[in-house]
Formats: structure tokens, sequence, C-alpha cells
């Protein structure tokens, strides 16, 4: 703990950045190689939506009041596959003791994974987002959606990454990470939710500004708060 | 083994006796609610379990920070003690709150501001448990026992604010007036005293149960390291 403290105020913030970029590069150097990750979590999302199309009925009147609920469902599911293998993938073949052993502030690991999925997620969703209006004919895209969606990842990834480097240190592993990470996401699902459907209904922007203070809120105390633990969590 | 200290003896009594004065306060002082009639008996308890519950998810998440701070394993039995006792009380709470709700409201359950979090609560300290499980290491499960709970008590506030976004329909009896609220009511001084003691009453119970199990759990760590001293 001292050590990373000495370690933190001796090295430059450009250096700190040079560090989260080569971690965040290396993940996604090796996702452009192999593209697993991806692919299965993008063929899950599908998945989802399609079971959902069954499970909903997801006719016009439906739709309207279902749509932000469905996708954020379908991120969610979809998000926890992509961090449970992104921090397994280091656990399994003995990188991340190589990245611990790494002079670097360990810090620097937490935001560069956080980075690397979500990139990852944002790839999904900019994927699924287009797929799902072609199904349904409607248009999602739109640029207050997308900050939803951006402000949403962001929150879900920076809990998520912290929780998933716990998940993998545990016996259950993989089953744990849904059950540590949904009960304490709530928010952010909610708020996400609300905040969509108020774009893709089109109400006034004060009926939808609150949601997106609650989603800018949480980023900010659950970021803060996962880079003052992150150490303990990775601690040996 | 050290015997159980005078003082928590004398609590274990004074606890007993405060619950019976508490129970015969609910059924004799407090006056039957007009409208409801006597199921409104079970509010009286119903906001001490609550309460207590409170206490104990308070006290987990400042145990939690304590530990990370000080890596004393003091801290740590102290957050499952709170951790533990907070699930029962809330889930006492959960029953006894749809106990009154179904007469009430007509229904065992709503997805109230403070329903949805109580509930969410109860989630959060059953992963907590299971994470627990999943470690073997005393050190680490310590330590990401502690980082879950700071993660939990964090994330529990905010959830309850994003629910009350929503409209809610829980009455609320002490301090400002709800209109959508169903089934509040006006309390009469004797009724409020019922309810503030028993608000006492239980506090007095939770420190008893808390010191209790931090007892239990400081036992336990002994008997572990007992039988590492017998394998080795």
């Amino acid at each position: 703990m001292n050590k990373a403290i000495t370690r933190r105020s001796s090295s430059g913030l450009g250096s700190f950045l040079r560090a989260v970029g080569a971690i965040a590069w290396k993940d996604l150097a090796a996702e452009l190689r192999s593209r697993e990750l991806l692919s299965a979590m993008l063929v899950f999302a599908l998945l989802v939506i399609l079971i959902f199309n069954f499970a909903l009925e997801l006719d016009v009147k439906a739709r309207a009041s279902v749509t932000s609920g469905v996708l954020w469902v379908t991120f969610a599911f979809a998000g926890t596959l992509g961090l449970n293998r992104s921090m397994a993938v280091e656990k399994d073949r003995g990188c991340l003791d190589g990245l611990l052993l790494a002079p670097v502030d360990r810090s620097a690991i937490y935001f560069g994974k956080v980075i690397s999925n979500l990139v990852f997620m944002l790839i999904v969703e900019a994927i699924v987002l287009p797929v799902y209006s072609i199904l349904y004919n409607t248009n999602l895209i739109s640029l207050g959606l997308i900050g939803v969606v951006l402000l949403g990842s962001i929150g879900y990834v920076g809990v998520g990454t912290l929780l998933s480097s716990m998940a993998v240190q545990t016996r259950t592993r993989d089953v744990l990470l849904p059950i540590l990470l949904f009960p304490v996401i709530v928010p952010v699902l909610v708020a996400a939710v609300k905040a969509s459907s108020g774009f893709l209904q089109a109400l006034p922007m004060d009926e939808i500004l609150p949601w997106l203070n609650l989603l800018v809120v949480y980023d900010i105390i659950f970021i803060a708060v996962a880079f003052m633990v992150f150490d303990y969590v990775v601690e040996e | 083994m050290t015997p159980t200290p005078r003082a928590l003896r004398i609590l274990e009594i004074v606890s007993f006796l405060l619950f019976v004065a508490a129970v015969w306060m609910v059924f004799f002082y407090a006056p039957l609610e007009a409208v409801m009639g006597a199921v409104q008996k079970v509010f009286y308890f119903h906001v001490a379990n609550a309460w207590v519950g409170m206490l104990g998810f308070i006290a987990a998440g400042v145990s939690g920070i304590a530990y990370l701070r000080t890596h004393d394993f003091k801290w740590d039995i102290i957050e499952v003690a709170a951790v533990e006792i907070s699930l029962v009380f809330f889930f006492i709470a959960i029953v006894t709150g749809s106990i009154w709700a179904y007469p009430v409201w007509n229904t065992w359950w709503t997805w109230d501001p403070r329903l949805t979090t109580a509930a969410i609560l109860e989630l959060i300290y059953m992963a907590y448990m299971l994470l627990r499980q999943g470690i073997e290491d005393p050190e680490r499960r310590a330590r990401f026992g502690a980082v879950y709970a700071l993660i939990g008590s964090l994330s529990v506030p905010l959830t309850f604010m994003s629910i009350r976004l929503f409209r809610t329909i829980h009455p609320v009896v002490v301090g400002g007036a709800n209109a959508a609220a169903q089934g509040g009511f006006d309390m009469t001084p004797k009724m409020l005293q019922s309810m503030l003691f028993a608000i006492a009453v239980f506090s007095v119970i939770f420190v008893t149960l808390f010191w209790h199990r931090i007892r239990i759990g400081f036992l336990a760590q002994t008997v572990e390291q007992l039988k590492l001293k017998l394998s080795q």
C-alpha cells in the first residue's frame, strides 16, 4: 500500500497515461487478432433480442414502452459476458501477476481495463442499436440516446471491472460476477432505461435531466471509489 | 474460553425486559388506530426493525472502510456481524411491512422506493455472503468483503434516490406529508411515544446481538487458529 503511494507520487501524469494506454491497447490488439470476445458478446446480444421478441410479443404498441428496457437488459447481459472473459483471460494465463509486477501504478491497470472493456461494450452497442432499428423499423439513433448509452456504459464498466477482478479470484468465479454486479448497478440501469425511453418518446428535456444527472453522479462516485480501492483488490 | 462478560449478561436481561415492556406498550398503551384497526400495531416493530437494519447497514459500511485503512481483522469480524444482523432485521421489516400492506394497500408488495431498496439491500448482502464463501484465504476474504461492503453502502442511497424519482405510495409518518401516500395516519402522542420507545428498545437489542455476534466472530477466529496449530 505504502509502496503504491510513493510510486504514484514519483511517476508523472504522462507516464501514468502511457501505462493506461499500453494496457488498453494490449487488450484491444489481442482482441483484434482473435475477435473471440467481441463475437461472443455480439452473438449473445442478438440472441437476447431475439428471445425478447418472442417473450414480449414486441408489436408496435409494446415496443414504444419496452424498447429501452430490452436494450439495457441486452447490454447488461452481454456486458457481464465481456467483463468475465476479459478478467478470466488475465487470471488464467498468469497475465495478471505479470501486470502487477510491472512498475506502474496499480490504478493504471484498472483504468486500462476499464477503457478496453468500455470499447468492447460500445462496439457491441454500436452494432446492436442499428440492428434493432432495422429489425423493428424504428430509429434509435439520436444524439441523446448515444449520450445515455455512453454514460450508462461508463458506470456499468467502471463498477463491473472492479467487481470482475474480485470475482475471478474466488472459487465460484464467473457465476459470481452477475450476482455481485446487478444489485449495485440498479441505479445505472434504472436511470439509463428512463433516460433512454425519455429520448425515444421525445419527452421534454427537464423530465430527462434528473436521470442524466443521476448517471453522471453515479459514474463519478464509482469510478473514484474503484480508483481508490483497486489496490486492495489486486494486492497479493 | 472466556466467559460471557458481566455487562453483556446484564444487557441481555435489560433487553429482554425492555422488549416485554415494548410489547405491552404496543398492545395496551398505544390507542387503536381509527381506520386501520389492530393491523396498525405492526407498524411500531416494523419501524424499529427497519431502524436496526439501518444501524447494521451503517456499521457495516464504516467497518469496511476501517478494515481497508487498518488491515485489522477486528474490523472484518465487526463488519460480518453488522451485515448478518442487518440482513435478518431488514427481512423482518419486509415481512412485517407486507403483513401491514396486505389489508391497507390491498397487496403484499409494491415496487415503492423503500420496499425496493430494502429488497435490493437484502440481495447485496446475500451477494456479500456468497462472495465471502467463495474465498478461502481469510486475509483476501476480509479485503474483498470490505470493498464490496463499501460499494454496496454507496450504491444503496443512489438506488433509493433513483427509485424515488418515481412516485411513491409508502406513507411518510415522520416528517413531511406525501399526497400520493396511502395508509398514512396522524400519530397521537401515545402512538409516537410507543414508536420511539420501540425504536430505543430495538437499538438496545441491536447492541446486545451485535456484541454477541462479534464475540462469536472472535471465538471462531480463535478456533480457526487452534485448528491450524493442530494441523501443523
